[in-house]
Order: structure tokens, then sequence, then C-alpha cells
């Protein structure tokens, strides 16, 4: 489903001495199939931006459309429950929503909400606990019996549990250890080419920025500051730099590389290895291989 | 040579009699004035050891000697006046309604005069460099800044050892980067023992040493320079390696010499500058 924004603005405590606009006049399309990465430091307004997009909030002003679905200030769509079906949000921390008796009854309760079929949510959880790394032994047991990831893998899979179109996550991989990340970041890669989802990523991290997104939005306070392919955006330091931000640590060696040895090595989103090759090229290739 | 300031001897842990060992047969010293970085992936017990510096939790074998005490029930207090902690998550340990009053906390606790706590809780939020925000209440902080507070109220009651346990891991990079250069700043003017856990790899370049932990026991204790050097074994256990050094193993795979191990671009440059120019 393609997601469009235009001219939103949304204000918290609207009315009142504490009003707070947390998103300003921002505009962006994001076409369907895509993997978008929104980056901003804390309080940019990624976090009111994601809450647009399930309908959770309507913006103060302006037109958030979704597929078919339009969300303004006075205009709601009537099949809302409809839109949740298809939006899946996985919040920050989504274990500490997990509530039922058993793993199972956890990932079920969503699509059951939706008036899904029992024999269907079956399959579907037959589906889902392998791509999300977790054992078919696990769903009689109480998530809370769970390791830290285990338990967010069965968060994670309430949330596919409802096969939504678009999947938003908002900084999945808070917390996890270093395997725990890639294997979660991994398995969203593959749902998103194999579910053909629109998935919206908030995320601190320009490397998954770079190794994940096709397209990436940088927000500075509440309003879009850039936006383009993650090659494009994310190799320019001074504006980087200028909303607390900073280039992926590929970029940074090779904007130092240029510094130290005033050779140029342009960034496409190269693997460490190709680059361990263009350094090695320029110092000791004697020119033959240029 | 140094003072050992924290020992464990042989020391095994496990939350109940039918659950696995949690920690096993670990023995480690840590000295006066020492950074220590201990990491590991989920589950390797790197927390664990932290809850029993403090007497949050105590060892079914072995013992654990701190200022020269070993720590039991009956000297839990005297133990934690030398052992402070921040945990990982900023929202659940601050208790104060303003950030001076969660800095005073500790200190009443303790029983410390007026005069004397007005001086710490000056001193103390200068030197994590959140003095203009005394009167500031928690949730108009940011997490960096709320963590930087739970340091300051750990500091205030002078401990010789400062313990962050996975402090930045809820953090945005900026409030990570804030959190190390305050570490490093008091490290500067405070004689204090700081022991950081985590399991990211580039926050303990700055220790002087690394103790690696591996479901629950040690699995290599050297300094950084050191560990980085054993990439392929760090990524088999879960963790992460940094960038620098999985571009230096592919630099020299290429064919190219790189004396040292760096820790950093800049490190790695000066080599590459020094050994590979081409004039």
């Amino acid at each position: 489903m393609d997601i469009t924004f235009e001219n939103v603005n949304y204000i918290y405590q609207q009315g009142t001495p504490f009003a707070h606009k947390a998103i300003k006049d921002l505009s962006f399309h994001i076409p369907s199939g895509s993997f978008v990465a929104i980056i901003g430091h804390t309080g940019s307004g990624k976090s009111t931006l994601i809450q647009h997009l399930n309908g959770l909030v309507h913006p103060s002003a302006g037109t958030v459309t979704i597929g078919n679905y339009r969300l303004t200030n006075d205009e709601k769509p009537k099949n809302m429950k409809e839109l949740r079906s298809k939006v899946g949000v996985v919040f920050q921390y989504p274990e500490h929503q997990l509530f039922e008796e058993t793993v199972e009854k956890d990932i079920a309760f969503g699509p059951e909400n939706f008036g899904v079929s029992k024999e269907e949510i079956a399959k579907r959880i037959q589906e889902i606990i392998p791509a999300v790394g977790l054992s078919g032994e696990m769903l009689k047991r109480s998530p809370f019996d769970l390791s830290g990831g285990q338990m967010r893998r069965v968060a994670i899979a309430g949330v596919l549990a409802i096969k939504p179109d678009v999947l938003v996550l908002d900084e999945p991989t808070a917390g996890l250890d270093p395997r725990g990340q890639k294997e979660i970041m991994n398995m969203f890669k593959e749902l998103h080419k194999k579910e053909g989802l629109t998935t919206v990523l908030v995320t601190h991290s320009m490397e998954d920025a770079v190794q994940y997104a096709d397209h990436v939005i940088i927000l500075n306070k509440g309003t879009k500051y850039m936006e383009g392919r993650p090659e494009d955006v994310l190799t320019q330091q001074e504006a980087l730099n200028k909303v607390q931000l900073d280039v992926p640590e590929a970029v940074q060696f090779l904007l130092n590389f240029e510094k130290r040895f005033g050779i140029k090595i342009p960034f496409q989103r190269q693997t460490t290895e190709e680059i361990a090759r263009d350094v090695h090229r320029y110092l000791q290739g004697g020119g033959e291989n240029e | 040579m140094r003072k050992k300031l924290i020992e464990f001897r042989n020391v095994s842990f496990r939350y109940g009699d039918e659950e696995p060992w949690v920690l096993k047969n670990c023995s480690f010293e840590v000295y006066e004035n020492e950074w220590l970085a201990i990491i590991g992936h989920n589950g390797s017990g790197k927390s664990t050891i932290a809850k029993l510096m403090n007497g949050l939790l105590f060892p079914q074998e072995g013992e654990i000697i701190i200022n020269g005490q070993q720590v039991t029930e009956e000297t839990i207090w005297d133990v934690r006046k030398d052992v402070g902690m921040v945990f990982q998550n900023p929202d659940n340990q601050f208790v104060g309604t303003t950030v001076q009053d969660d800095v005073a906390f500790g200190m009443e606790n303790r029983g410390f005069p007026r005069e004397e706590m007005i001086k710490r809780i000056e001193q103390n939020l200068t030197a994590v460099g959140m003095q203009d925000y005394r009167l500031t209440e928690p949730h108009r902080l940011s997490g960096g800044q709320k963590q930087r507070v739970a340091i300051a109220s750990v500091l205030a009651v002078s401990p010789k050892v400062l313990i962050l346990d996975e402090a930045t891991a809820m953090l945005d990079p900026k409030g990570r980067q804030e959190i190390m250069r305050t570490v490093s700043n008091v490290r500067a003017e405070h004689a204090l023992s700081l022991i950081t856990i985590t399991h990211d790899l580039r926050e303990v370049v700055q220790a002087e040493r690394v103790i690696v932990m591996n479901s629950g026991e040690i699995w290599d204790e050297a300094i950084p320079r050191e560990i980085f050097s054993k990439k392929d074994a760090l990524r088999e256990i879960g963790l992460d390696v940094p960038f620098v050094a999985i571009l230096t193993d592919e630099l020299k795979k290429t064919g190219m010499t790189i004396t040292n191990e760096p820790l950093n671009q800049e490190e790695l440059l000066e080599d590459l500058w020094t050994l590979h120019l081409r004039t």
C-alpha cells in the first residue's frame, strides 16, 4: 500500500498551555513495496509519525493516505479496524505488551480480534513460528518464561499473524545483543521480500539504514530534513551532524581516507570487503587497475 | 602493584536448585582506579556478575571479596557504600521528583548533613554536565540526561567502584556518546574503579582490561587490542566485531601489511600512511 503524507501537522494537547507541535508541514510519499528507514534523534517526531500510520492519532492539519484510507483532522475512515488489520505496528520493546497464558494464545490475540477463523489462525501460527526463529514446543509455554530475545520474537509474531500489508517497526532491535539484532533484521528483510510488504523502519542505526533500506527519510524537529537513497543521503556528513546524526562508519572511513590521502573513493553501499579492495587498489595498485 | 578492590574466588551462581548454572567457577580481580569492561551476549552471565558485586544476589559456591570484606547478608550495607550501580533502563531508576532530589536520595539514606548534600549535589551534577537542570522534572529529560543524573546520584555517595550495567543500551547514539564522555571526565577527576558491562565492542576501546563472558564462564581476559584481534572467535560467541577490526582483516586479506591491531580509524589510517604511501 502506498503511504502519502501531505502537509501533515500534529499538535499534542492542542488548545491547552501545554500545546506542543510534534509534526510540522510534513510531506512525503512511500511507494508500495518500499523498505523505508525513518531516522532522527530522540524527539524528532518519529514515534508521532508512525502513530498516524494506523490511525492511533489523526493529523491536526493535512492529510495522511494509506492505500485507500484517508485520515484528516475531521475525517476518519469508517473502517478503521480494517486499516489496522492492514498496518501492523511493532512498537518499541513490544515484549512489554505480552499478556496471555501461552505463547500460542498471545500470537492468536490479534487475528482473533480481526475475526480470522480458528483454522486460519492455526495455519498462520505454523508458518510464523519458524519464520521468527521460535520452535513449536514453545507454543504451550508461558511467554513470561522465555528469554528477552524470545519474548521479542513472540510479540513480533503476534503482529505478523494479522498478515499486514504494511509493517511498521519502531526500533525493533533495541536492547538485543548483536547476534539477536542481526537475526531479527534479516528476518524482516526476508519477510519484506517474500510477502511483498511495505516496510517502515524507525531506527537510530545508520548501519541498519544502509544495509536494509532502499529509501531514507531524515526527520528533525518534526519536519522532513532530508530524503533520498541511502547512498545519497547518508554520505552528507555536515548536514547530518547539524541534526546530531552521523554518517555510517564505512562512510566515515572513506571521508577520513580522503582527508588523509587526497583520494576520493565514492560510497556505493560497498561491503567492508569491497572497501578494502578499493583501498588496496588505490594505495598499491600502481595505477594499472585504474 | 595496584591494590585489589574486588575479588571473585571460584564463584558459581544459579537462580534455583533445579536451574542451570548462570555463572560457573569464575575467578577474577578488579583493581583500584582501573577501568574494566565486561562483554558478552545476552545471558552470558555478565549482569549476574554485577548483581553479585553489590549483594543483590549471593553465590552458591565460592566467595566475593570487596575492599577486604566478604559479601554476606551481614556486610551488604557496607559493601553497597563502596559499589555504585547504574542500570539499563533510564526510567526505572529515577526516584526524585526533580534532578536535585534524585541526587539527594542516596545521601539522605546515609544521613549526610544538609550542607554536605548541597555541596555534593552541585559538585556531582557539574561532573556529569547537568548543573543547569537542578530543578528539572525527570520526564523533561532525555534518556542520556537521565542516565547522567543516575551517575551523579551514585557518585554523590563516593563509592570506590561504579558499575554501568548496559547503561547505554537504551540510548540513542548521542546519548551513548554523552555517557562515555561523562564517564571519562569523571575518571579524570575522581579516584574510581569503573566496570562497564556492555555488548557493544566499540565501548570497550577506552577500557584498560576486558573480560569476555560466554555461557557463564570467563572466555577471555585481555587488553582491548588483543580482544579485537580475535574476530572470528568473538563472532562465534555472538558478539559484533567493530568496523575497524573487520576492515583491518579485509585489508590484510588483500595482501597489505598492517602492523598493529588498530582500535580506531585514526590508528588504521596512520598505519596505512606509514606503510603504504607511494611516494
